[in-house]
C-alpha cells in the first residue's frame, strides 16, 4: 500500500467527447480505481463536441500514472495531460459569505481588497466576497475570513491552462 | 442502396454483417420486437439463435464462443432482470479481455427514468464491467452503435460492449438503411497494431542478452495477438524457460522442454521458485495480477521486468516495470527476436530441472495407492484425448487448479477458464458456446459439484441443441477450495461448505442426457471412452474424497511463502 509520505498533488486536464453519461464514466472510474480527487471542474472547450475537465488528484507516482492511463483508456476520453510540472495558469473562483456587521465590515472589506477579491453583495450582518485566484491564494483569504465567521462558501475547483502556443492535445495521435 | 427497415431488423442485419452466425439469448417484453424480426433471418439460415435457460448462461456462452473461436460472441436479453442476469458473464469477460457484444432491450423512451416495469439502468450498471456501452434512444444511431460496439469489442485489448436499445427504437423505421456504408469516428479510441518503440525494444533485448537467469511469463495476450509461434522462437533462441499465467495456458506447449508450467497461488512450486530467483522477467500479454505474483513487492525480487502489453494502463499497475513495451505482442516480438542473441543458460536450466524433480517427487500422481482423485482424472482425460487434443472448459475452484496442473495443454485456446473474476458456474454455459463455435472439437466441461449446480439448468440447452459436450463433475461434497481455506486458516470450521448434492446422473437423465457415476480409479478410462463414443452429450459424476491443492500461497503473502504438499510418504524408496 502507498505510503502517506510519497503522496503528490497533480493537476491534470482531460478532454472528452461531450456525450450523455461521460461524466458518469469518469467519476465511476475515479471511485472504482480508488483514486483521490480533490477537485474537478468540467465545461466546454474551444472545440465543438469536446468538453474539458481540470482535476486535482493526490496519490503516489504510481497512482498518478494509473489515473492518466486508465482515464485515457475510456473510449470517450480523447486526451489527458498532466500539467503539474508545466508552466500553467491555474485559477479557481470562490464565493464566501462572511459574517460582517458594522464593527467588522470595514476590516473584512479591506482584507478582501488586499487579496484582489471583490465584494459582490452586502447585507446588514454579512458580505459576499468573490475571489478568482490560484487555489492557494483562495485558501489564504478563506483562513482570514474564518476569523470573522464564514456563513457559507462555495469553490469551483481549479481550471488550468498551459502557457504556450501549442495546440491542445484534444485528439489522440 | 438502402432499404426501409425497423430498428429490430437493424439489430439482426448488423449482427449478420459483422459475421455473427450464432447468438445466445432469451426474449422478454422490451426485446420482443427484435425477437419478432428474428424469425425471417433464422428461416433464411443467416443466423442461429440458441435459447438459454437463464441469461447468465447467455453471456457465458458468448464468452465461451469468443474464447474458443477468437471471434466476437453475441448475447441478447430483455430489459431489467434479463439484462441484469447477463452482468456476471460480462464482468467475467471484462476481466479476461473477451470480446462480446451484448444487445439488451430497454423500456420505451417515454418510460425511461420513471421506474417502469422491468426498467433498470443497464448502462449505469454495466459501466464498470464493460469496455464500453451504449444506450440507443434514436433509431438513426442504432446501426452505428452496433458497428462501433463490434469494433471496440474486438480491437486493442478486447472486451465486452453492451448496446441497450429502447423498445420504441426497435419499432421505429429508418429509410435508406445500408449497414456497410455506415461510418463512425471515435476520436478517443484509436487502437493501433504497432510494435513497441525501437529504443524500448533495444533495451529489452539488452536486458535479455545480459540475463543469466531469465524467465518468460506468457499471458493470454500472446494468444489474442496470435504470437504463439514468435513466443516459441524467442524462448528457443535464447533458451529461456517459459511460465504462463493461468489464462496463458496453451500459448506455449506444456510438454516443451522449456515449459515451466504456470506460477502463482496454486501454480507449480518449481515455477514459483524460478519466478522468485530469475534476474530478468519478460511478461508478454499478462497483466501480472495478485494470483500470479503474490504480494506485489515480494514478487521476483531480483528481476528486472520487461513488460510487453497492448494496454498502457497495465504498465506499472501492480509491479515496478524496468522496461515497458507498449504494443502488439506479435509485432513487438518480431522486432525483438532478431536483437536477442542465441544463448544456452545451462546452469539456470539445470537448477530449474532440479526444482522440477523435487516438485514431481511430492506429486500426488506418484501415489499408486489411494482413492480416486482429480489429478488422476485430469491426467487420464489428457491421455484419452490424444494427449490434449480437446477443449477443456473448467469451472472455478480446486478442480480448476488441478486441471491446469495435470492436463498439459499443447494447443492454443484449448483451456477456457474464468481466471480474473473466478466465476463459479462458468463451465457448462461456456462449453456450450465453445461447442457451438467449434462443432468438430471435443469439448469437455470440468466442474466441481458446487459450481456446476449454479448453472446446470443449461443442461436443457445442451439437450435442446443436442450438443456433444462431455461433462465431468468432480464431486467431493464440498465447496472444496473454500473448505481448503477453512482447513488451513479457520481451524477446520466448515462454515457453509458441505453440500447436500443431488444425484447428478439422475439430473442428466431428466434432460435425456446419458451418464454414469465413477468412484474407482479403474473405472475412469472406460467411462471417458463411453463418453467419447456417445454421439451426443454425456455426463460423468466422479466421486472423490476431499483433498488439498498444493502449493498454496496464502492471500497477501509472497510466493516464497507457499505451503507445499506435506513431505511425502511417497518418495521412491525402492529406487534409492
Amino acid at each position: 500500500m502507498s505510503q502517506q509520505t510519497d503522496f503528490e498533488k497533480h493537476t491534470m486536464i482531460a478532454w472528452m467527447e461531450d456525450k450523455p453519461g461521460v461524466l458518469n464514466r469518469v467519476a465511476g472510474l475515479f471511485s472504482r480505481r480508488n483514486f483521490n480527487i480533490e477537485s474537478l471542474t468540467v465545461g466546454h472547450s474551444e472545440q465543438p463536441g469536446i468538453s474539458r475537465m481540470t482535476f486535482v488528484a493526490t496519490g503516489t507516482p504510481r497512482d498518478m500514472r494509473q489515473i492518466k492511463t486508465q482515464l485515457f483508456k475510456l473510449i470517450n476520453v480523447t486526451a489527458v495531460e498532466d500539467v503539474t510540472d508545466r508552466p500553467a495558469i491555474q485559477r479557481e473562483l470562490a464565493l464566501i459569505k462572511v459574517h460582517a456587521d458594522s464593527n467588522t465590515r470595514q476590516e473584512v472589506v479591506q482584507l478582501a481588497e488586499l487579496h484582489q477579491a471583490e465584494i459582490v453583495d452586502v447585507n446588514i450582518d454579512s458580505v459576499v466576497v468573490q475571489m478568482v485566484a490560484r487555489p492557494e491564494k483562495v485558501d489564504s483569504l478563506l483562513t482570514l475570513m474564518e476569523h470573522f465567521g464564514v456563513v457559507e462558501m462555495v469553490r469551483t475547483g481549479s481550471v488550468a491552462m498551459v502557457r504556450s502556443e501549442k495546440t491542445p492535445p484534444a485528439y489522440k495521435q | 442502396m438502402g432499404r426501409t427497415v425497423t430498428g429490430a431488423q437493424i439489430i439482426w442485419e448488423a449482427l449478420i454483417a459483422e459475421g455473427t452466425d450464432v447468438c445466445f439469448g432469451m426474449p422478454g417484453g422490451a426485446i420482443l420486437p427484435a425477437y419478432d424480426a428474428l424469425a425471417k433471418y433464422k428461416y433464411d439460415q443467416q443466423i442461429k439463435h440458441v435459447l438459454v435457460t437463464h441469461e447468465q448462461g447467455a453471456s457465458h456462452m458468448a464468452d465461451g464462443f469468443a474464447r474458443a473461436t477468437g471471434r466476437v460472441g453475441v448475447c441478447i436479453a430483455t430489459s431489467g432482470p434479463g439484462a441484469l442476469n447477463l452482468m456476471t458473464g460480462l464482468a467475467t469477460a471484462n476481466m479476461d479481455s473477451v470480446p462480446i457484444v451484448a444487445i439488451t432491450g430497454q423500456v420505451p423512451i417515454s418510460l425511461l427514468g420513471r421506474d417502469g416495469f422491468q426498467e433498470a439502468d443497464i448502462q449505469g450498471v454495466s459501466l464498470p464491467i464493460t469496455k464500453h456501452n451504449y444506450l440507443v434512444t434514436n433509431v438513426a444511431d442504432l446501426g452505428r452503435a452496433i458497428k462501433e460496439a463490434f469494433y471496440i469489442a474486438r480491437t486493442g485489448r478486447p472486451g465486452p460492449v453492451l448496446v441497450d436499445v429502447t423498445k420504441d427504437v426497435q419499432n421505429a423505421e429508418v429509410a435508406d438503411f445500408d449497414y456497410a456504408s455506415i461510418e463512425f469516428d471515435l476520436p478517443g479510441y484509436k487502437p493501433q497494431l504497432l510494435s513497441a518503440d525501437e529504443s524500448s525494444v533495444a533495451r529489452a533485448a539488452m536486458l535479455i542478452n545480459e540475463a543469466s537467469q531469465p524467465v518468460i511469463v506468457a499471458g493470454q495476450g500472446v494468444s489474442i495477438a496470435k504470437a504463439e509461434q514468435e513466443l516459441r522462437i524467442l524462448a528457443e533462441k535464447a533458451q529461456i524457460p517459459v511460465a504462463t499465467s493461468l489464462l496463458g495456458i496453451g500459448t506455449f506447449p506444456a510438454t516443451h522442454p522449456l515449459s515451466i508450467s504456470w506460477g502463482g497461488m496454486h501454480g507449480e512450486a518449481y515455477c514459483n521458485f524460478a519466478l522468485q530467483e530469475c534476474d530478468v522477467l519478460v511478461a508478454i500479454g499478462a497483466r501480472l495480477d495478485d494470483r500470479l505474483t503474490g504480494a506485489f513487492d515480494t514478487f521476483a525480487p531480483k528481476a528486472k521486468i520487461v513488460h510487453i502489453d497492448i494496454d498502457p494502463a497495465e504498465m506499472g499497475k501492480n509491479l515496478i516495470i524496468d522496461t515497458p513495451l507498449v504494443g502488439d505482442a506479435l509485432l513487438t516480438l518480431r522486432n525483438l527476436i532478431p536483437q536477442v542473441d542465441p544463448n544456452e543458460h545451462p546452469d539456470w536450466l539445470a537448477q530449474i530441472q532440479e526444482w522440477k524433480q523435487e516438485t514431481t517427487d511430492r506429486d500426488l500422481l506418484q501415489q499408486e495407492e489411494g482413492p480416486l482423485n482429480a489429478p488422476f482424472i485430469c491426467r487420464q482425460l489428457w491421455h484419452m484425448t490424444d494427449e490434449g487434443d480437446a477443449t477443456i472448459v473448467t469451472d472455478v475452484g480446486q478442480h480448476q487448479m488441478w486441471e491446469a496442473q495435470y492436463f498439459p495443454h499443447t494447443k492454443r485456446r484449448s483451456l477456457l477458464t474464468s481466471g480474473g473474476l473466478g466465476t463459479m458456474g462458468y463451465a457448462l454455459p461456456a462449453a456450450i458456446g465453445a461447442q457451438m463455435g467449434c462443432p468438430q472439437e471435443e469439448v469437455w466441461v470440468m466442474a466441481g459439484d458446487g459450481g456446476f449446480q449454479m448453472t446446470m439448468i443449461e443442461l436443457k440447452t445442451v439437450a435442446e441443441q443436442n450438443l456433444p459436450v462431455k461433462i465431468a463433475i468432480i464431486n467431493n461434497g464440498f465447496l472444496g477450495m473454500v473448505q481448503q481455506w477453512q482447513d488451513v486458516f479457520y481451524e477446520q470450521r466448515y462454515s457453509g461448505t458441505p453440500l447436500r448434492n443431488p444425484d447428478f446422473v439422475k439430473i442428466a437423465d431428466a434432460y435425456g442426457i446419458p451418464g454414469q457415476l465413477v468412484s474407482e480409479k479403474e473405472d475412469v478410462e472406460a467411462a471417458i471412452r463411453t463418453a467419447q463414443q456417445t454421439d451426443g452429450p454425456y455426463l460423468i459424476e466422479f466421486r472423490v474424497p476431499t483433498e488439498h491443492v498444493y502449493p498454496m500461497v496464502p492471500a497477501g503473502k509472497s510466493n516464497a511463502d507457499m505451503i507445499r504438499r506435506p513431505a511425502p510418504m511417497m518418495f521412491h524408496e525402492d529406487e534409492e
